[in-house]
This record gives C-alpha cells, sequence and structure tokens, in this order.
C-alpha cells in the first residue's frame, strides 16, 4: 500500500499518525481513501491540497497514478505569481 | 520522459528572433485595457472607505443619481445573497457588506457619461459609517487585545486558544531539531520582518463590460487568466459562467496581482442597470496601491545550527504572516516550503500561522512566500558564515540540495540545478572583484516550485504552410515568442512562419492563468503535443498521396518524406504542399492538446550584489548584481535574461525603499509612486546575467519556468552586502536610507 506522509499539523486528524497506508491506483482514489478512513482530513482535502508521488508533485491532478509502493506527501495547494 | 529524450541541437530554440509584439507596442498600435472602447460606453467610478474599518450604517445615492448624465449606481444590495467560502470573500471584496475592512475598501460604484461626470457623481454618494478599531500589523493582530475583525475566521487547521484573527495554522518537518541544534557549535535564533510591497505593474486594472438583457455578458480586460475572471466575476455576480465571454487586452505587467478579481464584476453589475450599455472602469494609481493586492506582510523567527566547517546541524522558522482582511491570502502555505528548499538539512522544523488585519486583499506576487522566507533564512546563515569567517557560496555548496535529495517539504528532488548556479556565481568575474570602503558583498540562493496547471491549446496549418496557434495564457514575458521558437522547431518550419494568438474563453477549454512561472512550460508542452498531433495528420495526407502506409512516412524539415527505401521513392511533401491540397484531401488540419500540466522542474537561482553605502546619509547604491539561474533550456534567452533582471529589480525595490506605510489612523500612507518608492532605471547597473541549463526531464524541450525565482535571493542578498560594508545587519526591510543610518550610528554607539 501507498505510504501518505501528513505534515504535522494534520495529524491530529488522522489519530496522530505521521504515515498512513492507504490502497489507490490514482491521486483521486488516495485523497478519498484518506477522507474516508479520517474524515477529520476532509475539509483540508476540500479545501485544496498538491501532493507529491515518488518525487514528483501533482499540483492538481487526481488521474496521475500511484502505485503500491509509492511515497507520498501531502502539500498545500501550490499558487504562483 | 527519460532524460536522455531530451532533444538537443536545436535549429530554433535557444535563438533570439524580434519578438512578435514589439512593433505593435513601440508603435502603440498594442491594445491595453484601457484602450478598449464601445459605442455607447459609460465610464464608472468608485467610492471607497476612508476608514480602515467601519460598519457602513447607510449609503445614499441621491445626489448622484440626479445628476443628469448619471445612468447607474451599484451597491452591495444590488449583488446576490448565499455565496460562500472565497466567492463570498471576493464578493465581499468587489463590494463591501456590512462592514468595510481596510482602508480603500470598495462601498459603492456609480456609471455615467464620461469619466470626470463619473467622479464627481461617486463623491455625491453619501456614506454613513460607524468607525470601528482597527489593527494593521501583523503582531500587533495577533497580540492580546487586539480587535478580532472577522469572529469565526479561523479554518480546520487551527488549534484551539489562537487569537481570533489567526485564519490558518501549518506545521511539518522532519528529524530530531533539538539534537540538531546540539551538534552545533553556534546556534543563532533572530527575528526577521518584510513590509507588505505592491507588484508595481505599469498598467492599472482596466475592464469594459457589457451585460446584455438575455443575462450574457461580455468583458473585456486587463488580466493574466481570463478563465479565472470569467469565474470569479461569474460566481460574484450570481451568473452562470458559461454566459460570460471574457476576452484578454494586452498586459502591462501583472506578477501575480492579475490573477484575481477587484473591481472587473463591477462594470457588468453597472451595465445591467444601465439598460446594457457597456461600462469601462479604469483604476487610478491611487487605487491600485489602496485596493488591490499586495503580497503578505510578515514576521519571521528562524534559528540555526552550524558547525565550524559550515555544516548545518538544525534549522526551525516559525513565520507569520498577514495577507489583509480575508483568509487564505497570505501565502505561508509557500512560504514554508521554501524555507529550507535550497538545503539538504538532517533535522527541520517549520511552523506558521496567517493572521488576519485591515489591509487590503492580498494577491500573488511573483513566487508568492519565497521572498520572505528567503530574507529570513538566507540573512541568518550570511550572519553566521561572516561570523565563522566562511565563504557564503562554499557554506552552500556544502549544504545545497543536490538530484536526489529530499526537499525540506517532503519530496526528493528529480533534477534540479542549484549546484550549478553556485559553481557558476563562483566563478564569475563579479565575485573575485576587490571591495573598496564603505562596500560590500551579499550572496544569497532562492527556489521556486514552478507550476504547471489546466492547459487547452489549439494549432491550425494554413493554406500556405504556415500555422497558427492558439494559446489561452495572456502573453506577459514573452511567451508568443517562445511557443512559436518550439512550434517552428516541432514543425520544422521558419519561425516567421509560426503566430501564437492569446484568445478569448470561447475558443479554448479552461486556461490557468499565466502564473507560476507556468506559460512557457505548459502552454508550450501543449502546443509541441499539439503540433505533433498535426504532423501525424499531415503524415496521413502524404501517404494516401503516395499510396503507402501511413507509418511509412516520417516527418523532419517542414515536410513528408518516405521513411526509408521500402517505403518507395517519392519527392519530399512540405508543408505548404500539404496545406494548399488539404481542402481535397480530407479538409483543414489541425491539432489540439488539453492537460493538466505536471512534471515541472523546481527552480533554482544564486545572485551576488556589490552595494556601496553613504555612511552619512544611509543610502545604498547597488554597484554591481549578478544573477544566475537555471532555465532547464533556455528557449529565447533574450526572455529569460529579461525575467532574470526584472526578478532583481523588484527584489532590490523590495530589500531598498518600497513598503506600505500605514499610519495610526489605519490610512494608507503612501499610495501614489512618488512616496511608494520602486527602483527606476538610473537607480540600478545594467544586471548581469548567466543562464545555467539543466534540461528539465519533464518537458520535450527541457523548459523550466523562469519568472519568479529572481526576485528570491535579493532580499537577503541585499541586506548581507549592507552588512558587509557597513557592519550593520538589518533585520526589518527595507533597508531605506533612515534605517540604514541609524543602525550605523548604533554600531557607533
Amino acid at each position: 500500500m501507498a505510504k501518505v506522509h501528513l505534515w504535522a499539523s494534520l495529524r491530529r486528524f488522522a489519530d496522530g499518525q505521521e504515515v498512513v497506508e492507504v490502497d489507490a491506483a490514482t491521486v483521486g482514489q488516495m485523497l478519498d481513501a484518506l477522507e474516508k478512513a479520517h474524515p477529520g482530513l476532509g475539509p483540508a482535502i476540500k479545501a485544496g491540497l498538491s501532493v507529491a508521488v515518488d518525487g514528483e508533485v501533482i499540483a492538481n491532478s487526481r488521474s496521475a497514478p500511484v502505485k503500491p509502493d509509492s511515497e507520498v506527501y501531502l502539500l498545500q495547494r501550490l499558487k504562483g505569481g | 520522459m527519460a532524460r536522455d529524450d531530451v532533444k538537443t541541437g536545436y535549429k530554433y530554440v535557444g535563438t533570439r528572433p524580434n519578438r512578435p509584439d514589439g512593433l505593435d507596442k513601440v508603435t502603440g498600435r498594442a491594445r491595453y485595457g484601457a484602450d478598449f472602447s464601445l459605442p455607447g460606453m459609460l465610464h464608472a467610478a468608485v467610492v471607497r472607505s476612508p476608514h480602515a474599518h467601519a460598519r457602513i450604517v447607510k449609503i445614499d445615492a441621491s445626489k448622484a443619481l440626479a445628476l443628469d448624465g448619471v445612468k447607474a449606481v451599484v451597491t452591495r444590495a444590488d449583488l446576490p445573497t448565499g455565496l460562500t467560502g472565497e466567492d463570498l470573500n471576493l464578493q465581499d471584496n468587489t463590494l463591501a457588506g456590512e462592514k468595510a475592512l481596510y482602508d480603500g475598501h470598495s462601498v459603492a460604484a456609480v456609471a455615467a457619461t464620461s469619466q470626470l461626470l463619473a467622479q464627481d457623481a461617486a463623491r455625491l454618494i453619501e456614506v454613513t459609517y460607524e468607525v470601528l478599531p482597527h489593527v494593521t500589523d501583523v503582531d500587533a493582530a495577533m497580540a492580546p487585545g487586539a480587535p478580532v475583525i472577522r469572529p469565526g475566521v479561523a479554518d480546520y487547521s487551527v488549534p484551539e486558544g489562537m487569537h481570533g484573527n489567526v485564519a490558518r495554522y501549518m506545521e511539518f518537518g522532519h528529524g530530531d531539531v533539538e539534537a540538531g541544534f546540539a551538534a552545533a557549535d553556534i546556534v543563532r535564533e533572530h527575528t526577521y520582518k518584510t513590509e507588505a510591497t505592491h507588484q508595481g505593474y505599469i498598467e492599472p486594472h482596466a475592464a469594459v463590460g457589457q451585460m446584455g438583457e438575455d443575462g450574457r455578458g461580455e468583458m473585456w480586460v486587463c488580466t493574466q487568466g481570463h478563465w479565472y475572471i470569467r469565474r470569479m466575476s461569474a460566481a460574484v455576480l450570481g451568473i452562470e459562467a458559461a454566459n460570460l465571454r471574457v476576452t484578454p487586452s494586452e498586459i502591462g505587467g501583472g506578477f501575480g496581482g492579475k490573477t484575481t478579481i477587484f473591481m472587473e464584476p463591477l462594470t457588468l453589475a453597472l451595465s445591467k442597470k444601465a439598460g446594457g450599455r457597456p461600462v469601462k472602469l479604469v483604476m487610478s494609481r491611487s487605487e491600485v496601491l489602496r485596493a488591490t493586492g499586495p503580497t503578505a506582510s510578515a514576521s519571521m523567527d528562524v534559528k540555526l545550527g552550524m558547525k565550524k566547517d559550515g555544516t548545518i546541524t538544525a534549522g526551525q522558522v516559525y513565520f507569520r504572516m498577514q495577507g489583509g482582511a480575508f483568509p487564505g491570502m497570505s501565502p505561508i502555505g509557500e512560504a514554508l516550503p521554501c524555507a529550507f528548499a535550497c538545503y539538504d538539512i538532517a533535522a527541520l522544523k517549520h511552523e506558521a500561522v496567517e493572521v488576519i488585519a485591515n489591509r487590503p486583499k492580498a494577491a500573488a506576487y511573483r513566487a508568492p512566500g519565497s521572498p520572505m522566507a528567503a530574507f529570513a533564512v538566507e540573512s541568518l546563515v550570511d550572519e553566521m558564515c561572516r561570523e565563522l569567517g566562511l565563504d557564503p557560496i562554499e557554506v552552500r555548496l556544502k549544504n545545497g540540495a543536490k538530484n536526489g535529495s529530499k526537499s525540506s517539504y517532503g519530496p526528493v528532488y528529480n533534477v534540479i540545478g542549484l549546484q550549478e548556479t553556485l559553481e557558476a556565481a563562483k566563478a564569475h568575474p563579479n565575485y573575485a572583484i576587490p571591495l573598496g570602503k564603505n562596500q560590500g558583498r551579499g550572496v544569497a540562493s532562492g527556489f521556486w516550485f514552478n507550476h504547471g496547471g489546466e492547459t487547452s491549446v489549439s494549432l491550425a496549418i494554413g493554406e500556405d504552410g504556415t500555422a497558427t496557434v492558439m494559446i489561452g495564457t495572456p502573453d506577459i514575458g514573452g511567451s508568443r515568442a517562445s511557443i512559436g521558437l518550439m512550434v517552428a522547431e516541432t514543425l520544422g518550419i521558419p519561425y516567421e512562419d509560426v503566430r501564437v494568438n492569446v484568445v478569448e474563453t470561447g475558443a479554448l477549454g479552461v486556461n490557468e492563468p499565466t502564473h507560476g512561472s507556468r506559460a512557457t512550460f505548459a502552454s508550450g508542452k501543449a502546443a509541441v503535443l499539439a503540433a505533433g498531433q498535426a504532423i501525424k495528420e499531415m503524415c496521413k495526407r502524404a501517404a494516401a498521396e503516395w499510396e503507402i502506409d501511413a507509418e511509412a512516412v516520417e516527418w523532419k524539415d517542414g515536410a513528408a518524406h518516405p521513411a526509408g527505401p521500402n517505403a518507395g521513392k517519392f519527392p519530399p511533401m512540405t508543408i505548404g504542399e500539404i496545406g494548399s491540397k488539404m481542402g481535397g484531401s480530407g479538409g483543414p488540419i489541425s491539432g489540439h492538446h488539453e492537460v493538466t500540466a505536471e512534471g515541472v522542474g523546481a527552480s533554482f537561482g544564486t545572485h551576488v550584489v556589490d552595494v556601496e553605502v553613504d555612511p552619512e546619509t544611509g543610502r545604498t547604491t547597488i554597484l554591481r548584481y549578478l544573477v544566475v539561474q537555471d532555465a532547464g533550456t533556455a528557449i529565447h534567452p533574450a526572455y529569460v535574461e529579461g525575467q532574470y533582471q526584472g526578478g532583481a529589480a523588484q527584489g532590490i525595490g523590495w530589500a531598498l525603499n518600497e513598503e506600505y506605510v500605514y499610519g495610526a489612523d489605519g490610512r494608507l500612507q503612501n499610495p501614489v509612486f512618488l512616496d511608494y518608492r520602486i527602483p527606476v532605471a538610473s537607480d540600478l547597473p545594467m544586471i548581469d546575467t548567466v543562464i545555467v541549463e539543466v534540461p528539465n526531464p519533464g518537458h520535450p524541450y527541457g523548459v523550466r519556468g523562469v519568472g519568479e525565482t529572481g526576485i528570491t535571493p535579493p532580499l537577503p542578498a541585499v541586506a548581507s552586502a549592507i552588512a558587509g560594508a557597513t557592519g550593520a545587519r538589518i533585520r526589518s526591510l527595507p533597508c531605506s536610507p533612515p534605517k540604514v543610518l541609524a543602525a550605523i550610528k548604533a554600531l557607533k554607539g
């Protein structure tokens, strides 16, 4: 299962866990599974997140693939000037 | 794609042809926002709050409406109710609701038959206010007793017990920070501050809007992103986005400040009340400074541990940022990951709060958050280098991020060019020039993520063998030229045979704005792939003519060729021949690509600045300035250099002079360029540039966005150079002459 790293101030919404394991084939499935397992993460996910999958920053694509051994980091939704 | 797939040996990419918009701009033919007019057009003016925080008791527009020629007045009562979230924030900022939240907040708008009449009418609109306590400073807004300006503003992330003006909280990190500090030879901690600065684009906001009786509207507007303008304006006015068509003008700068709306929907609201007549609204410079988004102001604590050999053992930051009276506008989510992005440090802790205050709704500004974070972290790195007698570039080479480094914000860097920029800066002649009396040198590195985003591009082959490309990202920094070069390279036709047009919202799928340094990357990538689609079709047409399989045709040098001896012997069929016959060979030939572009390459740069400080006045003169930055591949090197120089110039202004000055009454004291001091040409030397090219594997030509990183290093680099020249460290920007002089005098006791 993919390992999803939560930033510190999100961990209180996931029973204090720093890393949550998720069974998902895409970024969208991963986010849906996260919210289902830890509803407290819902507002953060709805507010908009970017993710990094195996080092590749995915700004806003729910269809981007996630592999069973992927390392995923949640990031604040990135904007630019 | 793999690094090996990045193409080299280009014919057009990397050349410096004339800019396609150059003649229009120097002859005045280019049409900017305020240049657009329609028959029967009305002119608008806005009534703005003179108070930083006040309840709106009553608005009486009767005297204004009695004037001959005044056609409409709108207030918040004319806008729909029931909006939530950011849509409500946008509506609240477009026209104040129950309260005016900052000096300059729009309260009402009027349309009349002339600009002067509209301004006279605005003065006749009587607004009764109940003035409320205000707060404008980021630290003061968190202090006990500070007025809570919007109760309930905190989102899910804010822990209980924080001040009522805290809207957002964030924390992340890795490693054992305390152990890292214990392993250091010196540990230093300071607080750094930056004031809000404005993007300072030359062209003020301008729009013409027309709302028909059928509920369908049209807008011509100066913007970085017309699909954003469409979506936001439609939300504020309660109409379907599909009923609004938005056409962008040429744009005289944006730097992030034109990725959102401020007054644009007012043109449509006024037009609707004025019977469908078009309405033009052009902001004055004073209105731009008072009521359009500057960047956030920041107060930042930084702690670093360093060994005597320069190894950084641990880092910790706590940032406080205010982005005006609306939540979600301060860039803490960007500033924190940028803080240590240039370094590979074993233990880091990041923490930040967003605070609201009685200031205008902040907007993005070139690498939002990164310049402030760099000022704090890079200044302290420089202070510790000076204390330990270490070379600042060597320390950055020792601790700097490399390919495969785990970034400070989590993911592992793929292919990056920070080390190459440091080596190039170290080897540059500027770094070896001896310094004289009252002179100092500063070094800093900077980072920006870059962005891909929603992108839709179409391309059509002409009957004469030319190509027309339709993009949705307004051209601010030369993207028409760079996209034209990439399409020319891909099609194998001269650059002059490619025309790139920025088209309106009805012509393409949704495009994000030109922001995040994405236009040349994302629209360019989509254009290359659209060209590839057209090539495939042209090969198919040639194959049909030759009566061979399409797979037996290849494209090179602007023509279809048989792919090898088994395909048959046919003379090449040029794009002109295929184009001239396409009506009879199956119809028009085009290509299209739409994508949420990913694969951006992270951007790094290193700057070196030499200054001289006048000890009598505290005035700083920039003697020489060097920008070294990784462009991936420089498609049009002159434009890349321009981005480097422009970013540096804005960063130097932020470092030396620019700041929002609020009085005790909460009113902005310097809303004109005479008092808000941006650098002009005579303030700066020619800025030297070095383009490093470490191709981005995520782009067909290796492009990395180059627009934003350049503004990041100047803040700490200039402050560090001043410290070198005077011995005085300025930890609160700007390093204005009075502040530098006071610091020099304080040193002398």
